[in-house]
This record gives structure tokens, C-alpha cells and sequence, in this order.
């Protein structure tokens, strides 16, 4: 993650102002040949190491749910420039501070468990 | 011969890799998971940390076996530490990251630093001030890594999955909610990157500071 330069706060940055190409063609990339990949494993059902047939549980569709959950990591991710695995390889590249942005997300996931039924999904 | 070749393998591997090499490389780790029987989400992770602390107790949101179903995945992240520790020790790469230079006119308006200017800890992934106490203890840093890592971990539970589990693996297998989440990922940072950021330092910070130097006879 850290040489695909996903962990940098700048390349973040980058992306949402449209600037570098990097992070899209890195999703991108991994999209294309993660689509070709699922495909395969459908069409030969394909198993895992343990025999079972590999299966894709479809989401529940919702609208407000995806959305407004996903705005909300999307404020956090151009704040802190960080999604949920780069905040560890962080920590590991001596980025101390990254322990509370990773306090706070797991304080922030507790939030949602205790206050879950009460939103929209 | 053969140290020659190794430095120059360890100079390659040290250089940023090209996108679509990183991008494969993402993509393989998914289908390895999938292989072993697993998902590739990292932010189910957040839960499983939760109940791994007690919150089982409280809410049943969080009471799972959390080693049975997430063990594994906090093995990921373990590993996701060490990969940046080696990262930042064999396999520094001295050179600052190259940045577009409107990102870096838009970043120097907020007030952070450039990568080049922060050369005391690895090549300035983050701007130097995440690593100064006196930044990330005061109103704007801690306000900036408490209210944004808040908001990744409550939206993306939220959500269902982050960047991992809907960009990539929920995209991988065109699945609608998946889209709908990576379209909410960007309008969130949009509206953070391009509106509450700047406005933030901008109109409320900066008069504040100065309003707070003014009060003070110098």
C-alpha cells in the first residue's frame, strides 16, 4: 500500500481535486481484473481451500443507507486522508498520531452499533 | 554480479510502483481471500475491534465471535503494519512524493505542508504537522483526526464497507449498493475536499487566531 502510494493524505487529496490519475487507475486496475477474477470464479464455480463453492452474498439494495454512510466516510477520508487499512500501514511508517484517527474510527463504528435503529437504511 | 543485481531490484522496488502494478496487486489479494474462503473488506475490522474491547456487553451489534469471524483480518491489518514499517525502513524511497501543482497550491492555502518539507519522517506521506504534537493536540488537528477518523469509522459501517470492501470487492461483482456507496465516498470528499476544508480554515480558523492574537496586548 505504501509504494502504490494509496496511504498518502496528498495523493487523496489529488483524487478528489481531480489532479492524478494514480488513485483511479489503482482502483481502476484492481476493479478490471477483480470483475474478470469474480466472473471466472462464477462461471467455473470455483472453490475455496476448504471445498466450499465460492459464493457472492448480493447486498441488499438501499439507497439511503450506501449513500448517506458513504458521504460520511467520504468526509472522513478527505479529512484524515486515511481509509480503515492505510491508518495501520501508517502507524507501521511511524505516523503515531494515526493511533487516535484509529481511536476515533473505532470509537465512531461503536457510535453507529448503539444508534443503528434509529437510522435510515 | 549477484549484488548488483539485487541493489538494483531493491532500487526498483523502492521506487512508487506504476498504478496498474499496484492495482493488480489489490486485485490478487482479493482473489486470494475469496480463495480462502474470505472477503476482502478491511473495515470489518473496526467491528470486530469493537467486540474484541467488550462492546458485545453493551450493544449486540457487536456480540459475534469476533476471533472465529475476523480473526484472519486482524491478522490483514497486523500485516498491513509491518508491510508499512518495511516499507519505510528497507524499502524507503528518499526522493519527496511528486504532487500535481494545484493540489499543492489547494494545500498550501490550508495551512499543511508539502511533501518536500517534511523530510524528517519517511517521504511526507502525510504533511509534517500530523507528526507534531503541538498540531495534532491542538483545536485544529485534533479536530481534523478525532472528527474525521469518527466519521470513517461510523460511515463506513454505516455504509456497509469502505474502500476495500465496496470499491473493490463490491464493484469487482457489480453489485448496485456498492455503487451507490463509492458514489457517496466521493461526494462526501468532494464536498470535504473542495467546501468544509477551506471554509474551515479559511473563515472560521484563521479570523479566530487572529481575532485571539488581537485580544492580547502584544
Amino acid at each position: 500500500m505504501t509504494k502504490a502510494e494509496v496511504i498518502s493524505w496528498y495523493r487523496i487529496q489529488e483524487m478528489f481535486l481531480f489532479e492524478n490519475f494514480h488513485m483511479y487507475g489503482v482502483i481502476g486496475t484492481a476493479v478490471f481484473l477483480g470483475l474478470i477474477s469474480v466472473q471466472l470464479i462464477k462461471r467455473f464455480k470455483a472453490k475455496d481451500i476448504d471445498g466450499n463453492e465460492i459464493k457472492f452474498e448480493p447486498k441488499v439494495f438501499s439507497i439511503p443507507r450506501y449513500l448517506f454512510g458513504g458521504t460520511i466516510f467520504g468526509l472522513g477520508w478527505a479529512m484524515t486522508g486515511a481509509c480503515p487499512g492505510p491508518m495501520y500501514t501508517l502507524v507501521g511508517h511511524g505516523y503515531w498520531s494515526m493511533l487516535i484517527v484509529i481511536a476515533a474510527a473505532l470509537f465512531g463504528t461503536f457510535v453507529y452499533g448503539i444508534i443503528r435503529k434509529k437510522l435510515p437504511h | 554480479m549477484k549484488i548488483l543485481l539485487s541493489q538494483s531490484l531493491m532500487a526498483y522496488l523502492s521506487e512508487p510502483w506504476p498504478w496498474y502494478v499496484s492495482g493488480g496487486l489489490i486485485a490478487i489479494i482479493m482473489v486470494l481471500l475469496l480463495f480462502s474462503g474470505k472477503n476482502f473488506g478491511v473495515s470489518a475490522t473496526m467491528r470486530a475491534g469493537c467486540s474484541a474491547l467488550g462492546a458485545g456487553k453493551i450493544n449486540d451489534f457487536f456480540h459475534f465471535d469476533w476471533k472465529k469471524a475476523q480473526g484472519w483480518n486482524l491478522l490483514f491489518i497486523v500485516g498491513a503494519l509491518i508491510g508499512g514499517w518495511i516499507a519505510s525502513t528497507l524499502l524507503n524511497d528518499p526522493e519527496p512524493l511528486a504532487l500535481g501543482s494545484r493540489t499543492a497550491e489547494h494545500i498550501k492555502s490550508l495551512g499543511l505542508s508539502l511533501p518536500k518539507e517534511s523530510k524528517e519522517i519517511a517521504s511526507g506521506f502525510l504533511p509534517a504537522e500530523f507528526s507534531k504534537p503541538e498540531f495534532v493536540f491542538s483545536f485544529k488537528g485534533i479536530l481534523l483526526m478525532v472528527l474525521g477518523g469518527f466519521f470513517v469509522g461510523f460511515g463506513t459501517r454505516y455504509a456497509g464497507g469502505c474502500t476495500s470492501g465496496h470499491a473493490i470487492s463490491g464493484l469487482s461483482d457489480l453489485q448496485p449498493a456498492s455503487l451507490i456507496a463509492v458514489i457517496g465516498f466521493f461526494i462526501g470528499g468532494i464536498a470535504m475536499t473542495y467546501f468544509l476544508l477551506p471554509l474551515f480554515y479559511k473563515q472560521i480558523l484563521f479570523p479566530l487566531i487572529n481575532e485571539l492574537q488581537n485580544s492580547f496586548p502584544k
